[in-house]
């Protein structure tokens, strides 16, 4: 047998093993990505094959934390894919007006830059006060990071441009406080944002929501975990809801497509229809 | 020229220069090419994707911007989409990833390049065209690793040469050729392969190499 298919088995069995000792699910992540982070922690780890690393990881709580931190997506953007954000400012936002009071579900939040960018779109639309967002991760520390809204100063630059094609209305300035070779973003953004954490492939739904937004993170599960996550959203949200998925992930061919309709065209945005 | 080796994919990397030399390369293959083609090409994360348009309306193939697990189809060339990561998967299926740039870029060329070496072992072909930068050199050096075939544009042919000069210090390529030729190679390589083929199905064969 190869090397590389013997490696196979020891990643099946790390995944199995961490499943039942640690309870996070990632045996239905698909497996170029998963075998990539895996192998660059193990690169870093010191342990020479991953079935040395696993009776380690099995037993020490720390050095599965650290496992985790390898293999989660723990950073993204504020305001990736501006044209998302701008349809959503003048399809999406103009529904939302119409509730008294806005819930957001923002799943799978990294360091929350998507649940801030939505924040500053919301609070630009005059709808600071009438929403709340849950933004949730299973990566407890990247939640940690995410709640106190702090970004290399580096980052500035990139978020500033995607948030003017974005369609933001003020000077991006407005929302941060640059110290040292960080930036601390306003109090006012982190006010009406609860960080929680929560684990796509085991817990249940949030009820009821306006809005879910799970961007980019569709793309790393096998096709029977999308239809659990999908399944998962379309519970937490109430009729005339809004899905928004990447703008590379589609629900076309997905179980609860029927129930939906695309809104702007290629920004998967979709409405939950009223029956 | 490999008898008895069946090829089932082409892998390319380009950066500098990238749409002028994949203008050529796949316009350079007749209707009937079998391979699929999977390319990273590094651009700018807010470039549309028109690319694929672009050089479909100038290429007798089908050229598109690669959707997340879609199979992979023979004959087609499929491009990264800007600010993504390409991979493929065991199963022949093409996955994307939001992971960290990887050599400054997303798309990253070893990140396509190491995963189809995983995927499609010795029945690959990686090529490395005209950029700037070291992107690939890592992925090429799998590739051959895995048994596969590496190819580098010359890099006295090549608009920005230290892509190519850095996959060359890296692995001994199978074909150092001008871009030109690059199109006549791939389709000798072609010739004898069973494209229709799984990746899995095709592993096992490709070990009788006759260079």
């Amino acid at each position: 047998m190869k090397r590389q298919d013997v490696e196979d088995i020891e990643i099946k069995l790390l995944l199995e093993g961490i499943f039942q000792v640690h309870g996070y699910d990632f045996r239905e992540y698909a497996e170029a990505s998963i075998r990539r982070r895996l192998t660059q922690w193990l690169q870093c780890s010191g342990f020479g094959s991953f079935s040395e690393a696993q009776a380690h990881v099995l037993r020490d709580h720390e050095l599965f934390n650290c496992l985790l931190d390898g293999i989660t997506v723990n950073v993204s953007e504020m305001f990736r894919d501006p044209l998302f954000f701008k349809a959503m400012r003048e399809d999406v936002v103009p529904h939302l007006k119409t509730y008294p009071f806005i819930k957001i579900w923002v799943a799978g939040c990294a360091a929350g830059e998507e649940a801030y960018s939505l924040a500053i779109l919301l609070c630009e639309e005059g709808l600071e006060g009438h929403y709340r967002i849950y933004a949730t991760d299973i990566n407890e520390k990247t939640l940690k990071q995410a709640a106190d809204g702090i970004y290399p100063i580096e980052k500035i630059q990139q978020f500033t441009q995607s948030y003017q094609k974005a369609g933001g209305k003020r000077d991006f300035a407005d929302y941060y406080t640059a110290r040292y070779d960080s930036a601390i973003l306003a109090q006012k953004l982190k006010n009406n944002i609860v960080f929680a954490s929560h684990n796509l492939t085991v817990d249940a739904g949030i009820g009821e929501m306006h809005m879910v937004l799970c961007r980019n993170l569709l793309i790393y599960f096998k096709a029977a975990l999308k239809e659990r996550v999908l399944a998962l959203f379309d519970g937490s949200l109430a009729n005339g809801g809004f899905l928004c998925l990447g703008v590379k992930e589609t629900l076309s061919g997905r179980g609860i497509a029927g129930r939906y309709m695309e809104m702007a065209q290629g920004m998967r945005i979709y409405r939950k229809q009223y029956v | 020229m490999y008898r008895n080796r069946q090829f089932c994919a082409v892998v390319a990397g380009v950066s500098m220069g990238g749409v002028e030399a994949l203008r050529i390369l796949l316009g350079g293959l007749p209707v009937n090419f079998r391979l699929p083609l999977l390319i990273v090409h590094h651009i700018s994360a807010d470039s549309g994707s028109d690319l694929a348009k672009l050089l479909g309306a100038r290429c007798a193939i089908h050229v598109k911007e690669a959707d997340e697990g879609e199979a992979i189809t023979p004959g087609t060339a499929y491009l990264a989409p800007p600010n993504y990561h390409l991979l493929v998967e065991k199963d022949g299926t093409l996955a994307l990833s939001v992971d960290m740039p990887v050599n400054f870029a997303r798309p990253s060329v070893d990140v396509l390049f190491e995963s189809a070496a995983d995927a499609f072992g010795a029945g690959l072909i990686g090529v490395i065209l005209t950029g700037a930068g070291f992107d690939g050199s890592n992925g090429l050096r799998k590739i051959k690793d895995n048994g596969g075939l590496a190819v580098v544009q010359d890099p006295s042919d090549a608009e920005a040469d230290s892509m190519p000069r850095s996959a060359l210090a890296a692995v001994e390529a199978d074909h150092v050729l001008p871009l030109k030729d690059i199109c006549g190679l791939l389709c000798s390589l072609e010739s004898s392969c069973l494209s229709r083929s799984t990746p899995n199905e095709t592993k096992g064969n490709t070990n009788d190499r006759t260079r």
